[in-house]
């Protein structure tokens, strides 16, 4: 293995990658695929390695994607989720850091609160970090994902028109796909109420809508984020009715799309809000390849933080060093 | 009775009575004595050379949290008297916002009697505006003067009822003090912790517009010219704040407005990898802001330099962004840094900025000092304006290090405090220091 790790020693967001880097995580879980249509999927790459899985927010789809992929790739996995633990006991995030690094792990995977979580605990402990979810900040395995399924449906990731339609000022997932597209050459677009959308966005050199219709319009690409219940009681949006009527991606707005839209969901859907159904459901959307996918793009991860080269990652998921 | 101590040969600069001379100054029973050429020094009078130092009124800091009652971990009125004399300043002016706040006459009562036990800089209790700062109704505020109060505030936790601040500022009329204002509209500013904009963007963290501040500025002016009270603007950080200041005091309002050595020095982008020791409440704002600020202090619209000294605990700055608590330490890094980054780089001369440090305090907080005139106290700051040092937070006097200045070269601080006639820093014996409390990582 390389003395020099391929993406340092931890993952907190694409913001700090380089197109390269980014390029060969995508590359380098395109072998890994493969390993999760076996009959027995499980290689040996990390075998003897120790992952704890630390959630504090509730997770279903990001703690099993992962879990499988450390699972596949034969580590041996902790899971620690808020409820119960000492965190809700009072200790602090330093605390918990300090006690993982006296166990000496391998690899902590994070999803936490606040923005800034996943940096703080890296630079605390000598464990690699993997950022599975901080605050509104980045979640970097989703957006990497995203930009897999697009690339495997288009080929190609350059030039391509992705629109992120919704609570984009909440949303992680939002600015991850920001920095990865962005960086890969696609050309990026946010549209939702201006009330969900973050100050100075298009400094981030990405176009701003405010009216679906003219997203869809422009668009190959619709990623729709999900609307969370409590922006209705914080009064960001009147009502989810509303929301659906003016910003929802109903079937009607897709068939007088220009041309065949490619439809993503980083899930759990709130059908009938932003997303209907028959839209969930139908031709375009392809959320749950998006599923699929994570496991390999979470395995890439980890085997490139554990010191492999997307070179190597062939040979390597055959056991042969 | 201490023994007259006579300065010789320094730069005496008095800016209120345009005074700057290098000349002798004699202070005898707490008073300045003489100023002249060749002062005899008389019988066992303590004689220091200040040639190439800078003597001045003593700086006063109207603007400090010093965290007693309630969060002596944080600090203590004595460190941070002690603090504040290591800083070079002869007074400060304790905020209420301690638990329990400093809402009535027993309370303000205790600041004095432990500042004046502190053997630092002079400390002048605040009071409350409202009772339990709830924002409610007015405290006693004619009582806590009496117990020596010297300005009315809210910081920290601002009145929000607009009906309650025009209370505040016609009652204080009586009084002759101030009413400091702490402008943030909490609906807009709410769940913010740094400000709004593309770095909090690409940060994921909540931001606070420059709307919460102005529109506070804005309603405080209009009520301050409504009610003929005298209005301190704390902390002012945005362009437009600044702009609404300036115009209110060309129409005559009675308004006096700070400055903070952070908010002329830093933007947000000292957030970036979420600093703790980058969040305070104003937040650090734009390139475009910190220009404003740094011209409408240079013009005199912002004529006070207050540090807003908010001293905590590195258990409590060392979390999550959003988890920490607003505020840094500032009363060590003040001089220094105005020294470094608007004297020597021309944004004022030194004697404006000794004007915003001690005479302009004093007269917008109406406290003794602020100027070297014979038979005044012998408040005095002796200041090396050359004396190039490293901040280095485990050498603070300060409980607690949060600054993020840590690192920082800069060229300028105390050589001698001295409150009262009595020296009580000296920078060629400084007094013992308490032990760093940090932690230590593996």
């Amino acid at each position: 293995m390389p003395s020099a790790p391929y993406l340092g020693k931890d993952l907190v967001g694409l913001e700090e990658l380089d197109a390269d880097q980014i390029r060969g995580i995508l590359d380098t879980a395109e072998p890994f695929k493969e390993i999760s249509e076996r009959a027995i999927k499980k290689v040996p790459v990390l075998r003897g390695k120790t992952i704890v899985n630390l959630f504090f927010e509730p997770s279903t789809r990001t703690r099993i994607s992962f879990e499988f992929a450390e699972k596949r790739l034969s580590a041996d996995t902790v899971n620690v989720a808020a409820s119960g633990s000492s965190v809700q006991k009072g200790e602090t995030l330093v605390d918990t850091a300090r006690n993982l690094e006296a166990m000496r792990i391998d690899m902590v995977v994070i999803r936490h609160g606040s923005s800034g979580a996943a940096r703080f605990l890296g630079e605390r402990i000598p464990s690699n970090v993997i950022n599975a979810g901080d605050g509104r900040h980045e979640h970097p395995t989703q957006a990497l994902l995203d930009m897999l399924t697009i690339r495997d449906h288009l080929g190609r990731l350059e030039g391509v028109r992705v629109c992120i339609v919704g609570d984009v000022l909440h949303s992680r997932v939002a600015r991850s796909n920001i920095w990865g597209l962005t960086k890969l050459g696609a050309e990026v677009a946010v549209c939702g109420p201006p009330t969900l959308l973050p100050a100075g966005v298009e400094e981030l050199g990405v176009r701003v809508f405010t009216r679906v219709e003219e997203a869809i319009e422009w668009a190959e690409v619709l990623n729709v984020l999900r609307l969370q219940l409590e922006r209705m009681h914080a009064g960001y949006i009147p009502s989810l009715r509303e929301y659906n009527r003016v910003f929802g991606i109903t079937r009607e707005r897709v068939e007088r799309a220009p041309r065949d839209l490619l439809i993503l969901h980083p899930g759990p859907m709130n059908r009938g809000v932003e997303i209907d159904s028959d839209v969930a459901d139908g031709e375009h959307s392809v959320i749950l390849d998006q599923v699929t996918n994570g496991v390999a793009v979470r395995m890439a991860v980890l085997y490139l933080l554990a010191g492999g080269a997307p070179d190597k990652a062939e040979v390597a998921k055959h056991g042969v060093e | 009775m201490t023994r007259p101590l006579l300065l010789r040969g320094g730069r005496v600069i008095d800016p209120g009575r345009g005074l700057d001379e290098v000349l002798d100054v004699l202070l005898a029973d707490g008073v300045v004595a003489r100023i002249g050429r060749d002062l005899e020094a008389p019988e066992g009078a303590d004689v220091r050379d200040a040639g190439g130092l800078v003597v001045a009124p003593g700086l006063i800091d109207v603007h400090v949290h010093l965290r007693e009652p309630g969060g002596e971990h944080k600090e203590t009125i004595a460190t941070g008297a002690r603090a504040a004399a290591a800083g070079g300043f002869t007074a400060v002016c304790a905020m209420p916002n301690t638990d329990p706040p400093v809402d009535d006459p027993a309370a303000v009562g205790f600041v004095r009697a432990a500042g004046a036990r502190a053997g630092g800089a002079r400390v002048y209790p605040t009071g409350a505006v409202s009772i339990g700062q709830a924002g409610e109704r007015l405290a006693e505020i004619g009582e806590m003067v009496a117990a020596g109060a010297v300005a009315i505030t809210d910081d920290g936790r601002p009145v929000s009822d607009a009906g309650l601040m025009r209370l505040a500022l016609e009652y204080s009329r009586t009084f002759g003090i101030p009413v400091a204002s702490h402008c943030e509209e909490k609906a807009l500013s709410r769940g913010g912790s740094m400000n709004e904009g593309i770095v909090s963007t690409r940060l994921g963290l909540t931001g606070i517009p420059n709307a919460a501040e102005d529109v506070m500025i804005a309603r405080d002016l209009i009520l301050a010219e409504l009610t003929g009270g005298r209005l301190h603007v704390q902390h002012v950080s945005t362009a437009r704040g600044v702009a609404m200041i300036r115009e209110a005091r060309a129409r005559g309002v009675a308004v006096t407005a700070e400055a903070t050595p952070h908010h002329l020095t830093l933007t947000d982008e000292a957030v970036d990898g979420y600093d703790t020791n980058a969040k305070m409440n104003p937040p650090l704002r734009t390139a475009a802001d910190v220009e404003a600020v740094r011209a409408g202090f240079a013009d005199g619209t912002l004529d006070v330099l207050a540090t807003d000294h908010a001293p905590h605990h590195y258990d409590e700055k060392e979390q999550a962004f959003d988890d920490a608590p607003f505020g840094i330490v500032g009363l060590e890094t003040a001089f220094g840094l105005c020294m470094t980054e608007l004297v020597e780089k021309g944004v004022l001369t030194l004697p404006e900025l000794i004007r915003r440090m001690s005479t302009n305090p004093a007269r917008a907080f109406g406290l003794p000092g602020g100027t070297l005139a014979e038979g005044t106290i012998a408040d005095v700051s002796v200041l090396d304006p050359s004396a190039a040092w490293t901040v280095d937070p485990a050498r603070f006097y300060s409980k607690s290090r949060n600054t993020p200045f840590a690192g920082r070269k800069l060229r300028g601080r105390a050589a001698l405090t001295i409150v009262g006639g009595v020296v009580v820093y000296d920078v060629a014996a400084p007094p013992p220091r308490q032990p760093a409390l940090e932690r230590r990582h593996a």
